[in-house]
């Protein structure tokens, strides 16, 4: 079991980073990579979103949309009706955006009242992470890996936890490394059509290229 | 003015190209012509039909709270596609997989929403998100062509030169931040020649008078 979770953790981080590899949270990785202490905030707000997320769409996609015996509207209105008809599993776009979009708003008060210290330190992130596309992408990531034809495999909801906090620690790990780089990038002489975005994009293919060495790793 | 609306989004506000919106999709999904041609086509759909609704009802929708309305009309459309696709072109939703609900996070029509067709009538609105689609489709057109082209050979897979072995690292994900990268250089770098000779002509301009007076 433990070693199962490990693969999926370094799966995740190293083999298919979400930057790297899959291609999500492109626009924090060019926009808030300029300088490390900024990529350090963002790296921590992002796992932190992304592992509540994880959890919260994985509990109200099991009890609230999957077909079976455990979805709550059928145990509440199903009296003598087949479970399959209470499939509302074509609502998970609908239903994930809305429940990122207020978890984000929720863990940006919770975050106000209980720690100003820690506000002030993730605080201007918070809302940039509702439109990164990461965090809607490992909760559907998620239910598409974890739930076999419908079902959820054995321990889904801790692989599921597992996964959203690796895709946080890899997209962290590809952030900051990009971040140290650009720091030398200023001062470095690079052809003047190529300074900002597009020196940052071939960085990113090198990067995505050292990625491509851990393929094979699991 | 609709013709305005509608051209700018291709060219001169370029979403990927210029605006730099949109990139993981444009990225993720342009391995060959196929799969860009019918990303595109979902996200210029989406963006269309959002941009009209959201024009239709922002006078209705609440200030505080019209960005949850806006996602909620986006995701609706979106679910649309996922239906669609998956039950008509069942291949090419497994090609592009976890990127179709991903276009309710597209930067791009949420942008549009908030920016355009939350101030503007139907007419503009409509011009504008089918303006912005096509840009958006013609970028991803442009990257899966040159990513096919160079990684498979191939162009809308048919073999273009026979014998010849190409270069996989093309259809990586490595070669898709290689494209991007030299494509936008290349686009400042014909950003900054014309600027250049703009100032060479206006300097024509002054100093001709100036050479006038002697």
């Amino acid at each position: 079991m433990i070693g199962e979770l490990f693969i999926i953790f370094i799966g995740v981080v190293l083999v298919n980073n979400f930057v790297l590899v899959r291609f999500l949270g492109l626009c924090p990785y060019i926009g808030v990579s300029k300088d490390l202490k900024s990529a350090v905030g963002m790296g921590i707000a992002v796992i932190f979103v992304m592992t509540m997320a994880s959890a919260v769409t994985w509990l109200i996609y099991y009890y609230f949309l999957a077909p079976g015996p455990h979805n709550v509207w059928f145990a509440l209105f199903g009296d003598g009706v087949d479970p399959s008809a209470f499939d509302f599993t074509y609502l998970r776009t609908i239903t994930f955006i809305l429940i990122i979009a207020a978890l984000v708003q929720l863990v940006e008060m919770v975050i106000i009242k209980t720690s100003p210290a820690l506000y002030h330190a993730l605080g201007i992130y918070l809302p940039l992470i509702t439109t990164n596309c990461a965090v809607l992408g490992v909760a559907v990531l998620n239910i598409d890996i974890f739930f076999k034809g419908g079902e959820a495999v054995s321990w889904s909801l801790l692989k599921s936890l597992t996964q959203g906090f690796g895709a946080g620690v890899g997209f962290t790990l590809a952030l900051i490394l990009m971040a140290s780089i650009r720091e030398r990038l200023e001062l470095a002489d690079i052809p003047p059509a190529l300074k900002g975005a597009p020196i940052a994009f071939l960085v990113g293919a090198l990067m995505s290229m050292a990625f491509l060495g851990f393929t094979g790793l699991i | 003015m609709i013709i305005q609306e509608f051209t700018k989004g291709i060219f001169k506000r370029n979403p990927v190209f210029v605006l730099l919106l949109g990139l993981c999709p444009t990225l993720a999904v342009s391995t060959s012509v196929e799969n860009a041609i019918g990303m595109g086509a979902a996200a210029t759909f989406v963006l269309v039909f959002s941009n009209i609704l959201v024009s239709l009802i922002k006078n209705i929708i609440p200030k505080k709270i019209r960005i949850p309305c806006f996602i909620v009309v986006i995701a609706t459309f979106v679910t649309m596609v996922e239906l669609f696709l998956e039950a008509y072109l069942p291949d090419l939703n497994e090609s592009l997989g976890l990127y179709v609900p991903l276009i309710v996070v597209n930067c791009i029509i949420l942008g549009r929403a908030e920016a355009f067709a939350s101030r503007n009538p139907v007419m503009l609105s409509l011009a504008d998100g089918l303006g912005m689609g096509v840009g958006f489709s013609l970028a991803l057109l442009l990257l899966g062509s040159i990513r096919e082209i160079l990684g498979s050979n191939a162009l809308f897979g048919y073999e273009l030169i026979p014998g010849f072995r190409p270069a996989m690292i093309m259809i990586l994900p490595p070669g898709a931040f290689l494209t991007i990268g030299f494509l936008l250089g290349l686009f400042a770098l014909i950003r900054s020649r014309r600027v250049e000779r703009e100032e060479k002509m206006m300097n024509a301009e002054i100093a001709l008078p100036e050479g006038a007076k002697e």
